[in-house]
């Protein structure tokens, strides 16, 4: 009688604690699920709320959205507003960024991980990634009033010499100001400097030992085991980093509106043009947000820079066979 | 005695020394590797050497910690820009507030619970929210808060633009601690009974707690310099706006950006003292956050 009292009692309070766990195990669950369901609507939304605003001005839209170099939305019974000019002022700003920073990102990543003394090595690489602490707007102001002075000499140089190029022919700014594509494309680099570094060092570090040691045991000089074993094993990396790079690039806004000149011609991809990219053209419109088919148009180019970055970015994650981190 | 050959000592083979050929391009290899290095240490050094000796002599005056812009005259050498710092760190928090609870919960789901597809999908999205531009979702803020909600400009809506940036770093960095706890403690604790949820709370969270603050303190830093969410979604003020809901509120980039079309000479310093005090800002989060990560750590071993 006792003995059966006494295990009825201890079943049930087992069952009683299990349910208890279960039930609170259920809530908590629930609510994590909610959390990560809430950055997918989070994105979901985003994707529809701007093409919900910029409809309406899409329509209204009197000259060709794609192709139309234009972008006047004084009037609203004439909007006339193409993205023509701002992708040709992003696309040679941020691919220009990228030519600069992505062979000195892998040259450091690759000095970091072989090079330096083992000690030194995470100190230095979080000197590198204090460049990703410096905030954009600081960037801009260095990069107008202190490097562009110091640049002018060497795009001057190669506007003489090398204008035959289209990249250095004359542009629809003048030199004088530094207020180029050519000075911005130079910030932007520094900009997305510690983020290509730090995906592709990441990517490095992993070499498996054994390539090392087998590439060191025929003779290898240092120089050619990393040739030999850490390029290619990390040349995955090497491709997200400079992803994830140019999505930086292309979607930076402060710094680049700053430094760019506004410019009255259209340019001819020119690395000396001025001009808005798609994200300054947005911030420099921000204050006159009032009247909603101007406002939709500015929207209309920020839909195309969100689809432009999400397609560099899932390019990224597609390259790295995985996910990304480099924060 | 005959010599027997095999008595004889070994000849080392000949190995050809590394021809000089291969050695130049080693070293030129050497030396390219370790200018590259300096290469990006020049920018650094350059960028804070010229915002501490323009902006140092505006942050050395008493008023600027303790005075706002109100009433002072382009030209003028006074005032400060506390309302700046004020807003700036409210907006900070309230993106913290926000972020924080969803992004840990989130990593939480993706760590403990997620397997999958729904866990797939959620880390696609991090990862495309984390490269999705700051004024795209200053633009998307404003489609939604203001333009159709119908809420006017303020600096909460800043803030909610700024959630959108912080969540993706918050979500990692927890993700990257919690994964960091070793599976003994999780299932010592499920053979004592415990339920998962207790687990988590009381076992897995704890440890992985400091690495977790010391990431939110460098996501705030890093929210903190956003300049793209400030100019489409908030009006600057000369003076201070204690209310995040209502009107115009200044913040640190904001003030920069709107100094910078001040022709005058206490303008430009203005802009070198506000950048000057936003890298000092971050500083401070920089070091609290080593601090944690250093000290906590070490409190716990």
């Amino acid at each position: 009688m006792v003995d059966n009292l006494h295990v009825s009692s201890q079943s049930s309070q087992e069952a009683g604690l299990r349910t208890g766990g279960r039930m609170g195990d259920r809530i908590f669950g629930s609510a994590a699920l909610a959390a990560g369901g809430t950055i997918i609507a989070a994105i979901a939304l985003m994707a529809l709320f701007l093409i919900v605003r910029a409809v309406p001005s899409l329509q209204a839209d009197k000259a060709n959205f794609l192709t139309s170099s234009e972008f006047s939305t004084a009037d609203e019974s004439n909007l006339r507003f193409g993205v023509a000019e701002l992708f040709q002022v992003t696309v040679l700003s941020s691919v220009f960024a990228l030519l600069i920073a992505v062979p000195i990102a892998i040259g450091i990543a690759t000095f970091l991980t072989n090079y330096a003394p083992r000690r030194a090595a995470k100190p230095f690489a979080v000197l590198v990634d204090l460049l990703a602490a410096v905030p954009s707007i600081v960037f801009g102001l260095w990069g107008i009033f202190v490097l562009a002075p110091r640049l002018e000499p060497v795009a001057r140089f190669l506007n003489d010499h090398l204008g035959w190029f289209f990249l250095f022919a004359d542009g629809n700014v003048s030199l004088a100001g530094g207020g180029t594509i050519f000075t911005a494309g130079v910030v932007l680099a520094v900009m997305i400097l510690p983020i290509i570094t730090s995906v592709t060092r990441e990517v490095f570090s992993l070499t498996p030992r054994g390539h090392v040691e087998a590439a060191q045991a025929l003779g290898a000089t240092k120089w050619e085991v990393v040739r030999m074993t850490v390029f290619p094993y990390g040349r995955s990396g090497m491709i997200a980093g400079s992803m994830l790079g140019l999505g930086r690039a292309l979607g930076e806004t402060v710094a680049v509106l700053i430094i760019l000149r506004a410019a009255a011609q259209a340019g001819h991809w020119s690395l000396f043009d001025g001009g808005y990219t798609f994200a300054s053209k947005i911030a420099s419109a921000a204050a006159e947000f009032s009247s909603k088919l101007p406002t939709g148009a500015y929207i209309a180019a920020g839909f195309v820079l969100f689809i432009l970055t999400f397609i560099v970015n899932a390019l990224a994650r597609a390259a790295a066979g995985g996910r990304v981190s480099g924060g | 005695m005959t010599t027997d050959p095999l008595q004889l000592p070994v000849k080392g083979p000949t190995f050809h020394p590394t021809s000089a050929r291969r050695r130049a391009k080693d070293r030129i290899a050497t030396i390219l590797f370790a200018t590259s290095f300096v290469i990006a240490m020049v920018p650094l050094v350059w960028v804070l050497y010229t915002v501490i000796e323009q902006g140092l002599a505006a942050v050395l005056s008493a008023s600027w910690w303790n005075r706002s812009l109100a009433g002072v005259l382009p030209d003028q050498m006074a005032g400060g820009v506390y309302h700046a710092i004020y807003g700036t760190i409210v907006q900070a928090a309230i993106a913290a507030v926000i972020s924080v609870p969803l992004g840990v919960m989130a990593a939480i789901y993706l760590v403990e619970f997620g397997t999958g597809r729904f866990a797939r999908v959620t880390t696609f999205m991090v990862d495309i929210l984390a490269g999705v531009p700051s004024i795209v979702a200053a633009l998307f803020i404003f489609a939604l808060w203001i333009a159709t909600l119908g809420f006017p400009q303020s600096a909460f809506a800043v803030a909610l633009a700024l959630v959108l940036l912080m969540l993706p770093v918050v979500v990692r960095n927890t993700e990257e601690m919690l994964k960091l706890v070793p599976d003994e403690l999780r299932e010592a604790s499920y053979a004592l009974g415990v339920p998962k949820w207790k687990t988590i709370v009381r076992i897995v969270v704890p440890t992985a707690l400091p690495g977790m603050i010391s990431g939110v303190l460098l996501a705030l830093a890093r929210v903190m310099g956003e300049t793209a969410p400030v100019l489409v979604l908030v009006g600057y003020a000369r003076s201070i706006n204690y209310d995040p809901f209502n009107g115009n509120m200044a913040s640190l980039p904001l003030l920069i950006y709107t100094e910078l079309t001040n022709p005058e000479a206490a303008g430009r310093l203005r802009v070198w003292g506000a950048a000057l005090t936003l890298i000092l800002l971050v500083a401070a989060l920089y070091i609290a956050a080593a601090f944690v990560n250093k000290y906590l750590t070490r409190n716990r071993a």
